[in-house]
């Protein structure tokens, strides 16, 4: 399984890195994150904890915004809306 | 609360009663076991701060060069500050169990294998243990393979030999070592006794002609000079480089390049507290890392004892003690060579003869993983952050995938490497050096944060590659 990249509809991007553990959630946000156009939204759905608190601070002083975080058994859905 | 979460908390308190069952009954069984038990319950604590703070030592320089986040940098010089005040304490009154190491160009070669390693693999010899406590089934092959790596390491010869230097051959030769040894035969024993063991081992407060065993001695010298100052300088650059940017986004836009100096120190502070559970874990974890050698000592003090093999042999234990009725007992917390010790115990039993090293049959030994000291910590270090983790409701099995198990492997080899060179990881090479005012440690983390920088560009290229194929069909 790699990690998935998918387009739920316009302008809505989902990146799936569910099993990868440091640093393929948080690089593949922040890549993911500069191909996609300004007000796009970026749906990262991953397992790896630790993840959570690079993305988040990764995104602090960005344009870029946290929409909602979404965690429930080990499993962690973050949206982020590209500024 | 729901079932699943109910049920999680269940194996948690589970993990706890466990531990203090073997706690119980093996102190009934026999009063020295009470030595194991420091131990445990000193790794334990050490992996409920690793996962509460996701104190991963490979994300500190790794996360800072690819998405510019400093909070790790952070969280590890606040708890190498907080260790050295601690152990500072320990050093001035004599008792302290810390021994520094050689210096030289080797320890940054070796924390620059051991650099690219953590990178590749996902997580440093620590990360990689409390992730295994997640239920990360990559984390669980990056300890195998950093176990299996190093048990192999210190054993091999025969062609290998070809590869030592003649000078280390001789100064290994003339070290009179045991016959038993063989110090002839074996590249990282001719490495250790030929060149390891020649180079000069000073703290910053011998260096600065004070007495370490003294209060000035080892406040000024180790923890000012050593650790304070190098640590406020790496902070430092950490925020002009990465920091200030981000932190004072709103400012920088105003003012463009002129922020003064209030507003510099405002943003310096907000780097520090900017991750409040790793700054509380490593707040917690340094204090924690002094008390155990305080802990240790006194209970060398009284049983009176300098090494733990001699607690095995009064247990009834004398297997795979070394021939200096020693076992791997470093009186702090360690993490690669016990990883080493029950390969090597395993191997041992299959019939190979790795006693006749410097590594297993000088100095560590290969004893019973149920009985040495040091694999209590690190299995406990797995369950304190399982508890944590599933308290969280973080906890979550996962498998690795076939890409990931690949770079576990590499990495954990590249790691296991890097520690026998360096005479320890990222903790027992880096935080615990550092920390007690060893240059040795600083050495090794300049390598590792080389070996981090190598691996995030090869990471990038690697993940740019992967993006291209995967999103060849997405239309962006």
């Amino acid at each position: 399984m790699a990690v998935k990249f998918d387009k739920k509809s316009d302008g809505v991007y989902t990146l799936d890195c569910q099993g990868y553990v440091c640093p393929h959630p948080q690089i593949y946000t922040k890549k993911m994150l500069e191909k996609i156009g300004s007000g796009d939204i970026l749906e990262v759905t991953f397992d790896n904890p630790s993840s959570s608190e690079s993305i988040t601070e990764m995104l602090i002083g960005s344009d870029n915004e946290i929409l909602d975080k979404n965690v429930a058994d080990g499993k962690y859905i973050f949206r982020i809306k590209k500024g | 609360m729901n079932e699943a979460s109910a049920k999680k908390k269940a194996w948690a308190l589970g993990i706890v009663l466990f531990f203090a069952l073997i706690s119980i009954s093996t102190y009934a069984y026999n009063e020295y076991y009470i030595y194991l038990s420091a131990y445990l319950w000193f790794g334990f604590i050490y992996g409920m701060c690793l996962q509460y703070g996701r104190f991963c030592f490979a994300s500190a320089f790794r996360d800072l060069f690819a998405v510019g986040v400093p909070r790790m940098v952070v969280g590890i010089m606040i708890a190498v500050v907080l260790f050295a005040l601690v152990s500072a304490f320990v050093t001035a009154t004599g008792i302290s169990t810390f021994h520094p190491s050689p210096y030289g160009i080797h320890s940054v070669i070796a924390g620059f294998i051991f650099g690219v390693g953590m990178v590749f693999a996902g997580g440093c010899a620590s990360g990689s243990l409390y992730k295994t406590g997640e239920g990360s089934g990559t984390a669980l092959l990056v300890v195998l393979s950093i176990s299996i790596t190093q048990s192999t390491f210190v054993d091999v010869g025969g062609w290998f030999n070809k590869l030592v230097p003649n000078s280390w051959h001789e100064s290994a030769m003339a070290k009179g070592l045991p016959e038993r040894i063989n110090v002839g035969d074996g590249w990282v024993d001719q490495y250790l006794a030929g060149y390891v063991w020649d180079q000069p081992i000073t703290t910053f407060a011998e260096a600065l002609n004070l007495t370490k065993e003294s209060f000035f001695g080892a406040y000024f010298g180790n923890v000012f000079i050593g650790v304070v100052l190098p640590a406020a300088l790496l902070l430092i650059v950490v925020y002009m480089f990465w920091g200030r940017k981000r932190l004072l986004a709103d400012l920088v836009k105003q003012k463009a390049n002129s922020l003064s100096i209030r507003d510099n120190i405002a943003g310096f502070w907000k780097m520090i507290v900017s991750s409040k559970r790793t700054a509380i874990a490593g707040l917690i974890l340094g204090i924690a890392c002094g008390l155990q050698m305080f802990v240790i000592e006194g209970l060398r003090i009284k049983y009176g004892i300098r090494n733990a093999g001699e607690i095995l042999q009064r247990i009834g234990s004398d297997y795979g003690i070394s021939i200096r009725g020693t076992v791997f007992d470093p009186g702090y917390w360690y993490v690669t060579t016990q990883e080493a010790q029950w390969v090597g115990w395993i191997m041992h039993k299959l019939g190979w003869d790795n006693m006749d090293n410097i590594f297993f049959g000088y100095i560590n030994g290969i004893p019973n993983p149920a009985l040495n000291p040091a694999d209590w910590m690190s299995l406990a270090l797995i369950g304190g952050a399982a508890v944590m983790a599933l308290l969280n409701n973080e906890f979550k099995f996962k498998k690795p995938t076939r890409e990931l198990a690949m770079w576990a492997i590499i990495g954990g080899a590249l790691m296991g490497i890097g520690s026998r060179l360096g005479l320890g990881c990222n903790i027992g090479a880096f935080f615990v050096r550092v920390a007690n005012g060893d240059p040795a440690g600083w050495l090794f983390g300049i390598g590792m944060i080389a070996g981090a920088y190598i691996g995030v560009k090869f990471f990038n290229w690697w993940t740019e590659r992967q993006m291209a194929k995967e999103m060849a069909a997405l239309e962006i």
